[in-house]
């Protein structure tokens, strides 16, 4: 039984990702302006105007100086954060490489939008899944709450997965809707969340020589640190997560299940698979067509990276899986294309919709769910 | 501030067996930055020669705390460390080592970035006048004339002067130096480390394979250059710019060497005209005016 009380609130998305930033007290953060991002450094700029957090704001002329700055800080011990979204995050891109190849505990909130042209500021998936083979933890909220309870998390995932993160918050449909909000006091927070250990990944201080990221002697070297960090990490950062899902569980009260959160699933001939804010949609869609007899359930992604290959290979045992992506490749999408990667028997139908801030709302799940499971879907349709 | 050289520390921050070329001009800069601040270093080196004569992973020839970085990204990391070793009451000073390349074209708006906040970082930009690294292609602070592999015939456009657009930025110091004259950047290393904000040095470092001379000419090469004018050694700090010696003297024309003594020392001047050697010292003379001009016109504010 908790022995407190949770502060219950209204925020927006954007504010959610804020409250837990500050909560998280971290030392440094940097930040370039980016619609619809800008309201979660905002808020944190006030905070630290206000003295209610204690932490350096670095205004930054670029987002590559933004993930530059808390790359440097991160590497100096500190606990450090930045937000972005779309074309922020491309033009950091660089930078966010060799932020995870350094092992840097970089925490960043990427409020999700589609990439241009043309201008275009509404929700897509595609910006923050270009950080899928970049090393990086990538998380994806559905609702305001999980906003708040993922960027906590973050904090110590990151830092004990010695990894950065992202998490992913969907422009306008989270960042900017107020939700209900349930708050920890600071004590239940700090109990959750130790303090940065300064000596991850390295210790670099004056004085002390040590030559972090020269050419390598032998590039042996350079593809086992390469193995060790992109993959074998990635691996060790799933029991790091469930870990964090089940403490925030018996401190906070609230658990999502891990890498992934399943809804009526276990009885269910079919399964939808999404990301993201558009699943509670999706949600309302399958008790609709449970409602009308239709043996379907649901698979949220919570986590794109580490790859929840271990859940994923259930998926298989169902007739047909329905995945959803809000993200466009040349392949089609690329939920889709990693989840039929995994899967050998189900018949796998990858939805691409929802592009470029498109709206899909339950009554659109419901129905191309239905038309999926009917076969009136070939194995990749795009949806506008 | 005056110092002997036999009181300079013992301890070598550049050590045998390191990847430099030899009379390699950066190399000289490296171990008077050591002398001068090696415990209190922390170094950012964005990719350059700087990243190479390091050595080979898992060794290092530089024996200072390094953190290797992306090309554009060193003065944004530099500022991290710096804001991080505040919050967390480390002392130390955060240092950017850095060439031209990676100062004057590539990392240049994250320079500024850095030097618009005032960032508490100490910026030294080792002017080797091209990308050498990569194997002798122009930068913007390639001077105008000088042959690189990607200007065949000479470049046609003038030298960026970085230092003067940093003390346009109006950060509290700014200064030049030459690694032939390194008791002048000793006391600017010290000094910049007294100073908290935005530091800026900008190193003349000669490059023995990129201006083709002799390695062993690496000190001469770069004395000439203030010989002869072509490389002014002043210093900014806070608001006021003044010359420091020995250019001093060579604010008067009558006193500098001809620039045709610096020219010939250098394969990469070997097909000057003489009329391309008399725009390129009506231009050093233009350099020189607006130095003075400056030097006067600044406000004397201590």
């Amino acid at each position: 039984m908790k022995a407190f009380t949770l502060q219950k609130t209204a925020l927006t998305g954007n504010y959610a990702v804020a409250y837990a930033v500050k909560m998280a007290k971290p030392h440094v953060i940097a930040a370039y302006p980016i619609t619809p991002q800008t309201s979660i450094v905002e808020k944190l700029a006030e905070f630290v105007e206000k003295g209610e957090l204690k932490a350096r704001f670095v205004n930054v002329e670029s987002e590559f100086s933004a993930m530059s700055v808390v790359y440097g800080a991160a590497m100096a011990g500190a606990r450090v954060f930045t937000a972005t979204s779309s074309h922020g995050l491309l033009y950091m891109y660089e930078a966010t490489w060799w932020a995870a190849l350094s092992r840097a505990p970089v925490v960043m909130a990427v409020v999700t939008r589609t990439i241009g042209p043309p201008w275009n500021i509404h929700v897509e998936h595609n910006d923050i899944l270009t950080l899928r083979d970049a090393g990086w933890i990538i998380a994806m909220a559905e609702t305001v709450q999980e906003a708040f309870d993922l960027t906590l998390q973050a904090f110590r995932i990151a830092e004990s997965a010695a990894l950065p993160m992202a998490v992913g918050v969907d422009g306008f449909i989270l960042s900017h809707s107020t939700e209900p909000v349930e708050i920890p006091p600071q004590e239940v927070v700090d109990k959750f969340l130790p303090p940065r250990r300064p000596d991850v990944p390295m210790l670099l201080r004056p004085g002390e020589p040590v030559a972090f990221g020269n050419l390598p002697s032998d590039n042996k070297i350079h593809a086992k640190h390469k193995i060790t960090t992109v993959f074998e990490a990635q691996q060790e950062a799933k029991k790091i997560i469930i870990k964090a899902d089940e403490e925030y569980g018996k401190l906070v009260g609230r658990r999502y299940g891990g890498l992934v959160e399943w809804y009526r699933a276990d009885d269910a001939k079919h399964v939808v698979v999404c990301a993201g804010a558009w699943c509670s949609d999706a949600k309302h869609a399958v008790d609709s067509l449970r409602a009308r007899g239709v043996s379907v359930g649901l698979m949220r992604m919570r986590f794109i990276r580490p790859f929840p290959r271990e859940e994923i290979t259930k998926l298989d045992q169902y007739s047909t899986v329905v995945v959803y992506d809000r993200d466009i490749t040349p392949l089609g999408g690329v939920l889709g294309l990693e989840v039929n990667a995994a899967l050998s028997h189900a018949r796998v139908v990858n939805i691409v919709a929802g592009i470029a801030g498109v709206d899909f709302d339950s009554r659109r799940f419901y129905e191309t769910i239905q038309n999926a499971i009917e076969g009136g879907y070939k194995e990749l349709e795009f949806v506008v | 501030m005056s110092f002997r050289l036999d009181q300079l520390p013992k301890k070598k921050y550049v050590v045998p067996g390191n990847a430099a070329c030899a009379g390699c001009g950066m190399m000289i800069g490296l171990k008077i930055l050591g002398m001068a601040l090696g415990e209190e270093a922390v170094l950012s080196i964005p990719a350059s020669c700087a990243s190479v004569v390091q050595g080979l992973a898992p060794r290092s020839g530089v024996a200072m705390p390094i953190l290797n970085v992306p090309f554009a990204s060193a003065a944004a990391v530099a500022t991290g460390i710096a804001e991080a070793y505040k919050t967390l009451g480390v002392r130390g000073h955060a240092v950017v080592w850095a060439g031209d390349g990676g100062t004057a074209d590539i990392g240049f708006a994250t320079l500024s970035g850095a030097a618009e906040r005032n960032s508490n970082i100490l910026y030294v930009m080792y002017d080797n006048e091209a990308y050498m690294n990569t194997g002798i292609q122009r930068s913007s602070s390639t001077p105008r004339a000088a042959w690189t592999t990607t200007t065949p015939v000479g470049k046609r456009e003038r030298k960026k002067d970085v230092a003067l657009l940093m003390v346009m930025h109006g950060v509290p110091y700014v200064a030049t130096a030459n690694i032939a004259y390194p008791q002048d950047f000793y006391r600017k290393l010290k000094r910049a480390a007294e100073i908290e904000g935005f530091k800026f040095i900008h190193l003349h470092a000669p490059c023995p394979p990129g201006w083709r001379y002799d390695p062993a000419k690496t000190a001469e090469v770069a004395r000439l250059a203030v010989e002869t004018g072509m490389w002014i050694l002043w210093e900014y700090d806070h608001g006021q710019l003044k010359l420091n010696p020995p250019s001093t003297i060579y604010a008067d024309k009558s006193k500098r060497k001809p620039l045709k003594e610096y020219l010939k020392l250098q394969g990469r001047f070997a097909h000057l005209t003489d009329e391309d050697v008399k725009m390129l010292e009506e231009e050093i003379e233009d350099k020189w005016q607006t130095i003075l001009a400056l030097a006067k016109a600044l406000p004397q504010r201590p």
